[in-house]
């Protein structure tokens, strides 16, 4: 990219968090490598869906671009600026998260109407009709009725709460939005009316999402490009057409075999993965996968695979390498 | 088939919800029946109300509620519990609902066969215990015998309630979706050590869920539920070859299929909510979300038959749905 051009929304580079965990009152800590060695960039206007399962650590990766969570190493860029050089009204207006559980993150005494405007109020300097204003708009833009605004969380369905929360998220008018799972609590028909609402507000306002789901699937619909997630590392990323075209890394695959789809007689798929399940305090030598993958062989355990680069992004597999080495050759 | 648990009529009131209407289906022995809807359509309802586990100021009545040819409506609370745990077993989303955290998993496990069991060992209770967390593959399941529940994952605790739930060789289990808060790969995992138990133990499973994806791979009935009836209900092959309900249509078109997904459409999707349906309420409760609502739809709505054992309440004729593929 040439110095003249606007950029990236988000930028990450060679990221890593690592928590110390005591276990007892006497044991040693131990070190959870949350994130490790992570980089990418989001361009504008684009969407990065960010896939794995549970604790391989997206919510993390999520904090660290928020400045939630300061990095053990490396450094988050947001549209070229550090966040921990920002003031908090000001990192406010360009990142806002949006989480999976609108529940915990909305306070259950205030109306929807005034947690939506809280945002604006923190910013300390917008007079009270304008503010009423902003908050008008961006619930009817998120579909939520004027009745509604007037309510408490707890007398809206599941599905509202998110749209409060994406509402709350939208009223500084940031430029990038992270969403944290943010359908995993809701009904499949409730999902596709929030995904249905995400890719809808990103066109009309331009805006860029990281979106993070346990379940590939899901992005699909939202995602430019996606990141498949593994003990901390991104072990492929690719444009999303050609990601789901063409899964490379034997995770992705067996990531993609776990959607069930509704297509009878075919039973539930053995995705191959095995009963081992990922430690993040105990990561596997050689390719951190390798105990749990299908296709694993004798230089897997040995040694660590290295990104390759792809047409449509990267994978970091040893049959990569391999493949890539015959193809030299 | 031979019929397992048959409900018939099944009406359930909190007050002033009518959370079920109606409600029938017969889960056959040795089968999978799904009962499939979004949440707040009373598919946890239902089956509490199977298992006796109603909360207190509930109202339930039925026509007909039977558990292997036995009428379920006037047991004793004594017998009832005699029933569960041991001739039926149910499994929740949480399985710390139903885990206590204080104590072991071995402990727990033992007890709910010494309960129904009286002349069981300890020793006999603990071997079954860890051949049953051996099936559900668990590894060295004689250490986990010890072990407490939060020191398990997700998917374990999961695993640990089916074994639990198979302890005393149910005919019946009750799953009440039992993977929904798993991650995608554990889920897989789960449903087909569910399918393989079936098939081996010959075991019945209701198996309760808001994923038509799930339904497809897994069921050999369907009942969609829908605030508080049954508004389809088919063989699995029937059903998704011919889906006549708009409901269950709606329904379909909302799951995310790889590699059908057109980026620049919307997914399918069902506009609002489930509403609360109070008591003495006329008509099609899905007429407020339904594409095809008319005039006829406030009053009697009829069960139509679509083929063979495949039904539909809907005032559309059966035939309707032809010229009209889902939406993907
Ligand atoms: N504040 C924290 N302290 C200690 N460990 C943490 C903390 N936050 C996350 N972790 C650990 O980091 C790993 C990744 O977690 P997370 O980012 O939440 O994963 P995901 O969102 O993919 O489920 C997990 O092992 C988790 O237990
Ligand atoms: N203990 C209860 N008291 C009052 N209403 C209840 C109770 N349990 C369930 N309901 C109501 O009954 C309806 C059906 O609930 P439920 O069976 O839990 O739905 P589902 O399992 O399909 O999500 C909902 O409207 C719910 O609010
Ligand atoms: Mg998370
Ligand atoms: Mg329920």
């Amino acid at each position: 990219m040439s110095g003249a051009a606007a950029p990236p929304a988000i930028e990450v580079r060679d990221l890593r968090r690592v928590f110390r965990v005591r276990q007892g009152l006497f044991a040693p800590p131990r070190e959870v490598v949350a994130v490790d060695g992570v980089s990418f960039r989001v361009p504008a206007g684009s969407v990065l869906g960010v896939v794995g399962e549970s604790g391989c650590g997206k919510s993390t990766l999520a904090r660290l671009i928020l400045g939630l969570l300061p990095p053990s190493a490396g450094e988050v860029l947001v549209e070229g600026r550090r966040l921990a050089e920002m003031d908090r009204r000001a990192r406010a207006r360009l990142i806002q998260p949006v989480f999976q559980d609108p529940f915990a993150s909305l306070n259950p005494r205030r109306r929807v109407r005034d947690i939506v405007a809280m945002p604006l109020v923190a910013q300390g300097d917008m007079p009270r009709a304008e503010i009423e204003r902003r908050v008008a708009e961006v619930l009817e833009r998120v579909g939520l009725s004027r009745e509604q605004g007037d309510r408490f969380p707890a007398q809206l369905s599941g599905g509202q709460r998110q749209r409060v929360a994406i509402a709350r998220a939208l009223v500084l008018r940031p430029r990038v939005v992270v969403c944290d799972e943010p359908t995993s609590a809701l009904d499949v028909s409730v999902q596709a009316q929030i995904l249905n609402l995400l890719a809808e507000l990103r066109r009309d306002l331009g805006l860029t999402y990281l979106f993070i789901s346990h379940n590939l699937a899901v992005v699909e619909h939202v995602a430019t490009e996606v990141a498949v997630m593994y003990l901390g590392r991104i072990v492929e990323r690719a444009e999303a057409e050609a990601l789901f075209a063409a899964p490379r890394h034997p995770y992705t695959r067996a990531l993609l075999a776990s959607v069930l789809t509704p297509e009878p007689g075919l039973g539930v798929p053995d995705v191959g993965l095995g009963d081992v399940m990922p430690d993040p305090a105990n990561i596997p030598p050689g390719c951190r996968f390798h105990p749990r993958c299908p296709l694993a062989f004798a230089r897997c355990p040995a040694e660590a695979p290295v990104p390759v680069a792809t047409a449509a992004g990267i994978v970091e597999c040893h049959l990569e390498n391999t493949a890539a080495a015959r193809a030299a050759a | 088939m031979s019929a397992l648990l048959e409900v018939a009529g099944l009406h359930v009131r909190f007050g002033e919800v009518a959370a079920v209407r109606g409600a029938s289906l017969v889960v056959a022995r040795g089968e999978t029946h799904c009962l499939v809807g979004e949440s707040g359509c009373g598919k946890s309802v239902t089956a509490l109300a199977v298992m006796g586990l109603l909360a207190r100021g509930a109202r339930r009545a039925a026509e007909r509620l039977a558990f292997a040819g036995q009428d379920l409506r006037d047991l004793s609370d004594r017998a009832m519990s005699r029933l569960r745990g041991d001739r039926m077993a149910m499994i929740f989303q949480e399985p710390m609902t139903s885990l206590n955290p204080s104590y072991t998993i071995g402990s727990q496990m033992t007890e709910v066969l010494r309960r129904h069991r009286p002349g069981a060992t300890r020793a006999q209770a603990v071997d079954r215990a860890v051949e049953l967390l051996g099936r559900v593959g668990i590894t060295a399941p004689g250490m986990r015998l010890g072990q407490y529940p939060h020191q398990l994952s997700g998917g374990l605790r999961q695993r640990v309630m089916i074994a639990m739930a198979l302890m005393c060789e149910p005919e019946l289990l009750i799953a009440d979706e039992p993977t929904t808060a798993l991650d995608v790969t554990v889920q897989a995992q789960i449903l087909r050590l569910l399918a393989g138990l079936q098939r081996d133990l010959g075991l019945a499973i209701l198996l309760i869920t808001h994923d038509l994806g799930i339904v497809a791979r897994v069921a050999h009935r369907v009942s969609v539920m829908y605030a508080g009836e049954v508004v389809e209900s088919a063989p699995t092959a029937a059903l998704f070859a011919a889906p006549r309900h708009p409901y269950t249509r709606g329904l379909l078109s909302c799951v995310p299929v790889p590699g059908k997904v057109r980026r620049d459409q919307p997914l399918g999707s069902i506009p609002g909510v489930v509403p609360r349906i109070p008591p003495g309420f006329a008509g099609c409760a899905f007429r407020d979300r339904c594409a095809h609502a008319r005039a006829e739809c406030s009053g009697d709505v009829p069960r139509r038959a679509a083929g063979p054992e495949h039904e539909f309440l809907c005032t559309l004729a059966p035939d309707w749905a032809r010229a009209e593929p889902v939406a993907a």
